[in-house]
């Protein structure tokens, strides 16, 4: 588990009383972001009739997020873009640079993810109640249910909203961490079991590398995804 | 109130105990809260850098790019497609230009075939007229000397059969005479 490790780096930062070092997390934020920013921007540096292998890498990515956003949560939500646009981005590098052997994955951390799901939920929540005002509380309680089964329903509603920042941030807080654990046991079988008979989990562990890149395309697109999917619930309320 | 100051305390301390605990006892990590603030804060900033530079630097200029290329090509589109109507007139107009140039050069060469057979005919006919003159003046040229024959052939008749008479017999025989002889035979001849 000592991948999951955060560690000091350079001196102890305090703001007040509150430790703000900057540690390996920090760190590998700092790295995903310049990264980020250094690919897209090259990306959209030039602009040519014919893209050019970075240019095409942005404008792909961009019309990709942007059919996503239209398709989910249609018209209304383009001016949150840039946000969609920047989370998917921000969690699909960290998973990315997490499967480079002796990185650390920033989303492999529940703080982090709960953090944006919660930054999610909150924003989404203001965003539903500016639009819609008091009617945005409809959206517990959905149309056409019978009257009898209508509190059940309604607490049932209410319980899966609230339960949204949780689900959206240990689904993938889970599967990074999961996906890392494994190949960290079958690592650790392959040298346990040595030339003899650690062929099997080496295969394993390059079956799993490929799936865990996979993955981690797949959460990052996940959360994105569902960050949509309650923007549309907040913008367009008809359930 | 105190009372609840001291129950909201206790709780903390039960609730991080417990996490440490988990922390120390090697369970994960990601529940040991010693850099939760730390992360979260250079989450924040790290996020909000990544947001502002992409939402107002990056992301407008990708969208532009797209923008100006969907432009572009509609526009290269439209040239194209009214360069093609143009190609398509002038094509028409070259065609009607030579199908007019064809009548032109049709009418023109039956117009010259025309006067030429009409000058063909003039010049033949002329050309009739002054044979059929020509004949005539030789044929009258002809009957004269049909005329004149017999009387020359008379006349040289008489001077031979004179002159073989003399040579002959050597006497001078009356010119009367030998004409009335040939004039005789001559008409002989002709009734035969």
């Amino acid at each position: 588990m000592t991948q999951f490790n955060v560690y000091r780096i350079g001196p102890e930062i305090k703001l007040g009383e509150i430790d703000i070092s900057f540690t390996n997390a920090s760190l590998f934020m700092v790295i995903s972001t310049i990264a980020i920013l250094l690919i897209f921007n090259f990306g959209a540096k030039k602009n040519t009739i014919i893209p050019n292998k970075l240019q095409l890498l942005g404008e792909l990515s961009y019309s990709f997020i942007s059919k996503m956003i239209s398709d989910t949560a249609g018209s209304k939500a383009k001016p949150y873009f840039s946000f969609i646009f920047s989370l998917f981005m921000f969690v699909l590098f960290c998973n990315m640079l997490g499967m480079i052997p002796y990185t650390f994955t920033v989303t492999s951390h529940i703080i982090v993810t709960f953090v944006l799901a919660a930054f999610i939920f909150i924003g989404v929540t203001i965003i539903g109640f500016i639009k819609h005002g008091i009617g945005y509380l409809k959206l517990f309680v959905p149309s056409g249910v019978p009257m009898v089964l209508l509190p059940l329903i309604v607490v049932i509603e209410i319980i899966s909203y609230l339960s949204r920042p949780i689900s959206l941030s240990v689904r993938l807080f889970a599967n990074m961490m999961a996906g890392h654990t494994m190949m960290k046991v079958f690592g650790g079988f392959v040298v346990s079991l040595g030339i003899v008979g650690g062929w099997l989990p080496l295969g394993f562990s390059v079956a799993l590398t490929g799936l865990e890149i996979l993955v981690a395309f797949l959460q990052a697109y996940v959360f994105a995804i569902l960050t949509c999917i309650y923007l549309n619930d907040a913008l367009n309320l008809h359930h | 109130m105190v009372k609840k100051i001291i129950f909201k305390n206790l709780i903390v301390y039960f609730l991080s105990i417990n996490f440490v605990q988990a922390a120390e006892s090697g369970g994960m990590p990601q529940l040991d809260p010693e850099f939760w603030v730390s992360q979260i804060f250079w989450l924040v900033i790290t996020f909000g850098i990544l947001y502002l530079a992409l939402s107002k630097l990056i992301l407008p200029k990708i969208s532009d790019n797209l923008e100006t290329r969907k432009s572009q090509v509609l526009d290269n589109l439209e040239l194209a497609e009214k360069q093609r109507n143009e190609s398509e007139s002038k094509l028409k107009e070259f065609d009607s230009i030579i199908l007019k140039s064809k009548i032109d050069a049709k009418n023109l060469f039956n117009e010259s075939r025309k006067k030429l057979l009409d000058d063909i005919n003039k010049k033949r006919e002329k050309l009739e007229e002054e044979m059929d003159k020509e004949v005539k003046i030789i044929e009258a040229e002809i009957n004269e000397l049909k005329k004149k024959s017999p009387e020359r052939i008379n006349k040289i008749a008489i001077e031979t059969s004179e002159d073989l008479i003399n040579q002959l017999i050597g006497a001078k025989v009356n010119n009367s005479s030998i004409t009335a002889i040939v004039t005789d035979v001559a008409s002989k001849n002709k009734t035969q």
